[in-house]
């Protein structure tokens, strides 16, 4: 008897869980009929909000692309003292709570905070204002990037870096030509997790850029900003951000198996992939 | 054609990479054991590694130069790509995201289609290296490090990543190659033979040092201490020394005598190469002054020859011989060879 109670508890546990993780999702496209949430996504609310998250969203990673990738690059291939304290201090955003976050972008960012002075001064505002949205997006996404890519950065074979410098290739032309398309998929996979981690950026964004419609408000404040007075509007954006998350989720596994797959078979057969 | 001159010293973990070396328009072979230091040298000449003091020059072109009483701006250490070498890389490193043609063009796009072609490669032009044999890659490996015209050729292990049987055809047509280049080429090998076969001269090196530096025969004749010897390939027994008569009569310790022409006295090793040595089933009334006898412990070919193993000596035979004798393990047989044969090293 006890023997057959281990697998049923398993499966018991296993359905419960799985049962609790779906149901907010399905409830979400079942509570209204699906023609009724498409026509909210028409509302200026939501509009506003889609601009919004897309610009600062795509601002935002290029930020974390532009400065994140070198960044990456040096904690993967140099050594020197400090480094494994400088890896952990790119990691600690990823698990500081969003609120940390907001306060402390106010304290550095903010009219009375440490830079708060020197950006009056300058003419600029930061807070409340998209760029608010953009930095906040990128401090709490840009960690998952920086990670994925040290990884990435790590796996490519030094003697292949060895290889290009004796024949003739600088730093800069190794790093172009042999590091970056071998990391290519690794960085990607950063990429998208950290795309969809700032899309869905909350708590630092309300603290530091509040939810000003078509100026801060992203979507998942907007969320925010209609459950009490319209929920079927929040129910639209939250089934707009479900198809997107789950379209970048499975692109990137997707992406993943082919790179398997991919390196398996360079052993094997020619991978038949564009050159 | 300008002489790659080496003078350098780099510490390493347990020993210094000591090593004074100077490559004309020839191959050198460093040759030594694993973790002797021989791809730091070789590092180190590319660039990739920096010596802790000495030289590295081509001709009068200095690639690095660190002497501890000179003034700091007498110091140079060009990187990778401002030293015109070709290093060919132990597992070869070609890049896996590009095609051969790519590879090879990456060292240099001027003289690709001849390289390919050179090389017998330009049938894979347009394959990936992770769908080529270890003959392809080594063909592919070694155009792309002439494609830069480099004016000193390295390699390291250049055979190691082959299998046995595509090695030695490529031994062969890598000897024609170096021939023909006439360029300065250094090449690092753990297997003597190898070396004798490629190189104009080998520099055998252990524990970061030069031990003896010769042209292949001379070091194979004259092995400068037991451990040249044991590289080489030959016997080594230890025994007691003394004159007898013209000779020196050497007690092994397993209680047998040999005799050697060396002269010797005290402990010592002896050293026999394995081709020297001639297996019978009884004495034989030849001129060999030693007989070593005993059961045959082990009995196996390495390509055209059988290595035969009697009473701790090896002997390389014809695998016809072997078969005339009805060898087989177990079977007492009499291992023989001259006095002429033998090299005597007081025992360190």
């Amino acid at each position: 008897m006890t023997r057959r109670l281990f697998p049923l508890g398993l499966g018991v546990s296993a359905t419960i869980a799985g049962a609790f993780l779906l149901l907010p999702l399905v409830a979400i496209f079942t509570r209204v009929p699906l023609g009724r949430l498409v026509d909210q996504l028409g509302r200026s609310v939501v509009t506003d909000a889609i601009v919004v998250s897309v610009e600062t969203t795509l601002i935002a990673q290029a930020l974390i692309l532009l400065f994140g990738t070198p960044a990456a690059y040096l904690l993967a291939t140099r050594r020197f003292p400090g480094r494994s304290l400088a890896v952990t201090l790119v990691e600690l955003p990823l698990v500081l709570p969003p609120a940390v976050a907001g306060i402390g972008l106010l304290a550095a960012f903010g009219r009375v905070g440490l830079l708060g002075p020197t950006l009056s001064f300058l003419g600029w505002q930061v807070p409340f204002t998209q760029a608010a949205v953009v930095m906040a997006v990128a401090f709490v996404a840009s960690p998952l990037y920086v990670r994925q890519a040290i990884t990435a950065f790590e796996a490519v074979d030094p003697v292949l870096v060895d290889a290009s410098r004796t024949l003739g290739a600088g730093e800069a032309r190794t790093f172009a030509r042999i590091v970056l398309p071998l990391a290519k998929a690794g960085l990607a996979a950063g990429a998208a997790l950290a795309f969809a981690r700032g899309l869905g950026e909350f708590g630092a964004t309300i603290m530091f850029a509040g939810s000003l419609q078509g100026r801060t408000q992203t979507l998942p404040l907007a969320i925010y900003a209609e459950f009490d007075s319209n929920f079927d509007t929040a129910l639209a954006i939250g089934g707009l951000l479900v198809v997107v998350s789950a379209v970048l989720l499975v692109s990137l596994k997707l992406r993943f198996r082919w790179k398997r797959s991919g390196s398996t078979s360079r052993f094997l057969a020619a991978p038949s992939t564009s050159s | 054609m300008e002489a790659l001159r080496i003078d350098i010293t780099l510490p390493r973990r347990s020993f210094d990479v000591e090593l004074a070396l100077e490559v004309g328009r020839e191959t050198v072979a460093l040759v030594g054991p694993n973790g002797a230091g021989k791809s730091t040298v070789l590092r180190a000449v590319a660039g990739l590694e920096r010596p802790e003091r000495g030289v590295i020059a081509l001709g009068d072109e200095v690639w690095f130069e660190d002497i501890p009483a000179s003034p700091r701006s007498a110091r140079t250490c060009l990187d990778p790509d401002r030293r015109a070498v070709g290093l060919v890389f132990q597992e070869y490193a070609l890049f896996p995201h590009l095609t051969v043609r790519q590879n090879v063009a990456y060292g240099g796009k001027a003289r690709v289609d001849e390289l390919l072609r050179r090389f017998r490669i330009d049938h894979l032009a347009g394959a990936r290296p992770g769908t080529l044999s270890g003959g392809e890659r080594q063909r592919v490996a070694l155009a792309r490090a002439l494609a830069r015209d480099p004016k000193v050729l390295l390699l390291d292990e250049p055979l190691a990543a082959l299998d046995a049987q595509t090695r030695s055809a490529v031994r062969g047509e890598l000897h024609e190659l170096l021939t023909g280049l006439g360029l300065p080429t250094l090449l690092v090998t753990h297997d003597f033979f190898e070396a004798a076969i490629l190189a104009d001269r080998v520099a055998v090196i252990s524990d970061g040092r030069l031990v003896q530096v010769g042209r292949p025969e001379e070091v194979l004749a004259r092995p400068a201490s037991p451990f040249v010897a044991s590289l080489t390939g030959a016997n080594l027994l230890l025994g007691n020394a003394r004159p007898h008569r013209e000779l020196t009569e050497i007690v092994l310790d397993s209680g047998a005598s040999v005799f050697s022409t060396d002269l010797a006295a005290g402990r010592v090793s002896v050293a026999i190469q394995p081709w020297e040595v001639s297996i019978a089933r009884g004495a034989p009334a030849d001129s060999s002054l030693n007989h070593v006898s005993g059961p045959v412990l082990s009995l196996f070919a390495v390509g055209n020859r059988t290595r035969v193993t009697v009473g701790g000596l090896t002997a390389e035979i014809t695998g016809e011989s072997a078969a005339r004798l009805g060898l087989a393990e177990g079977e007492e047989a009499v291992a023989s060879f001259k006095a002429t044969a033998t090299r005597l090293f007081p025992y360190a």
